[in-house]
């Protein structure tokens, strides 16, 4: 049973990566014609890409994503204000920590500020711009969550949150660090992935369904696009204060 | 072999750090708050270990294999033998990069289609607008968002132009779009652009515009890298705005012919 559900997922994560590997190919053989150095490491590394996405997925199926839809569902439908507000927070906080992608992005731009001579070339420094750049990340989504949730409550439309975000992204970028804004705005897109967005669509679609008067259906949306501005913000304004 | 492991042994260390805040959170909300034992702890346990290993290798492949390959592919196809041109010519036009843009163009409406995330949200779309929007034409209008968003971004990278210019621009179209959509679609769609950037594409085209702007001269990576994302996060929102309002436009014609 389970030997046989590791093996669907391990296609699905294949399939998830054929599209890519598909153009890449195509491109190599059609348009530039040239060798592919380190091409055993490659393989070996998108075998390792595939195992660690089914892993990672079937764990998540395992553990986190029953674990936390119920609690959505649980603080959704009774609970105080307070703990449901506090549980948003610490959920977006949570799940934009342990996002696999952002940790592997932030590295990469630790890199590049310390080439470009924005943080100092060692180590520790490296370490210390890619965690707070996750930190702000993560405490904006955390807060995306939480305004997200009171407007579910309150029945704003969609569009009041967002369009603050924008005003606020506008009038920021400017005064932001020119290093900064581009991985300041990549930064949304890469936290709203696997872990994050499941979970907050549980939770948006479980408060939707239990609060009278909201339709799963249109109010349970509109939680992902705030959470991926928010960090264009958080991260502009950690790169001020640094 | 040994020195392997315990690099391995390191990550697998790290991981259950980055881990940890999520873990806690669930584990001391379920007990504390909520106040219900966890129904399968053995399950959960288990769930956990798989996920940490799942990001030690797949963070270990990706730097194997998606960040290698996205560099590769930024510098084979901006190499001045590629491009046909002499390499000591430092004035090249934006025009030569043009496989540049039909690869990034190429790789967002493949990986924008085939994504399963999008699929359910396309269906979920059909039954809000009752069949108006239809699920097949949702996820051609990402696809076609995020594949032209990819194009411009890499095209802003060539150029150098201000990431900022294009982006407020991209807000106010969404605003103004806004403002004629159909209500009930606008959450969906806001969502969409958030759908698309998935674990496996980020990290691909994130080495794509880093690449980029490490090959083509007069680029710096620490300021024209990275943005990409951005364009592909906002743009299929655009696009599914306007299919939406395309859609109601449609239906609303052929009500009103019936009549």
């Amino acid at each position: 049973m389970l030997q046989n559900r590791f093996i669907k997922q391990l296609f699905s994560s294949f399939l998830d990566l054929a599209p890519i590997l598909a153009v890449v190919l195509i491109f190599q053989v059609l348009v530039i014609g040239q060798s592919v150095p380190n091409v055993a490491s490659l393989i070996t590394g998108t075998f390792f890409v595939i195992l660690g996405l089914t892993l990672f997925i079937q764990g998540l199926e395992l553990s986190l994503f029953p674990l936390g839809e119920s609690m959505a569902y649980a603080f959704a439908r009774k609970g105080s204000l307070f703990w449901l507000l506090a549980f948003s927070f610490c959920l977006g906080f949570g799940a934009a920590v342990a996002e696999p992608a952002l940790i592997a992005v932030a590295e990469k731009a630790a890199n590049i500020a310390s080439k470009g001579n924005v943080i100092e070339q060692t180590n520790a420094a490296r370490d210390n711009y890619a965690l707070g750049l996750r930190i702000s990340v993560a405490l904006s989504v955390g807060f995306a969550i939480l305004i997200g949730v009171l407007r579910i409550i309150r029945g704003w439309p969609v569009y009041y949150p967002v369009f603050c975000a924008y005003a606020c992204i506008a009038i920021m970028t400017p005064f932001a660090p020119a290093e900064i804004v581009g991985i300041a705005y990549d930064s949304g897109g890469i936290a709203t992935s696997t872990i994050t967005v499941p979970l907050v669509t549980a939770l948006g679609v479980g408060l939707a369904t239990a609060i009278k008067g909201r339709n799963p259906m249109t109010d349970g949306f509109g939680l992902v696009v705030f959470a991926s501005l928010t960090p264009m913000i958080f991260v502009m304004a950690y790169g001020m204060v640094i | 072999m040994i020195e392997w492991l315990v690099n391995f042994a390191l990550k697998l260390l790290e991981t259950c750090k980055d881990f940890l805040p999520i873990i806690t959170v669930i584990i001391s909300f379920q007990l504390l708050v909520i106040r219900r034992p966890l129904t399968n702890p053995k399950k959960t346990l288990a769930g956990f270990i798989y996920v940490l290993l799942g990001i030690v290798f797949f963070l270990e492949g990706l730097d194997m294999a998606l960040f290698p390959l996205g560099k590769l592919m930024a510098a084979q196809l901006t190499t001045p033998e590629f491009l046909g041109l002499n390499p000591l010519d430092q004035s090249i036009s934006w025009q030569a990069y043009f496989w540049v843009y039909i690869f990034a163009a190429s790789i967002g409406f493949a990986t924008a289609l085939a994504e399963p995330a999008l699929l359910a949200v396309a269906i979920k779309a059909e039954q809000i607008s009752g069949g108006t929007i239809r699920a097949w034409g949702l996820r051609i209008a990402v696809a076609i968002g995020v594949s032209f968003g990819l194009a411009l971004g890499t095209f802003r990278i060539v150029t150098g132009t201000e990431l900022y210019f294009f982006i407020i621009a991209g807000y106010i179209i969404v605003i103004i779009q806004t403002l004629f959509a159909p209500k009930l679609i606008i959450g969906l769609a806001y969502d969409s652009g958030g759908v698309t950037t998935t674990m496996v594409t980020v990290p691909l085209v994130t080495a794509l515009g880093l690449g980029l702007a490490e090959a083509i001269p007069g680029r710096n990576p620490l300021l024209d890298g990275f943005g990409l994302i951005a364009f592909a996060s906002l743009f299929p929102v655009i696009t599914v705005l306007c299919y939406a309002q395309i859609a109601q436009w449609l239906s609303n014609r052929n009500l009103s012919s019936k009549l």
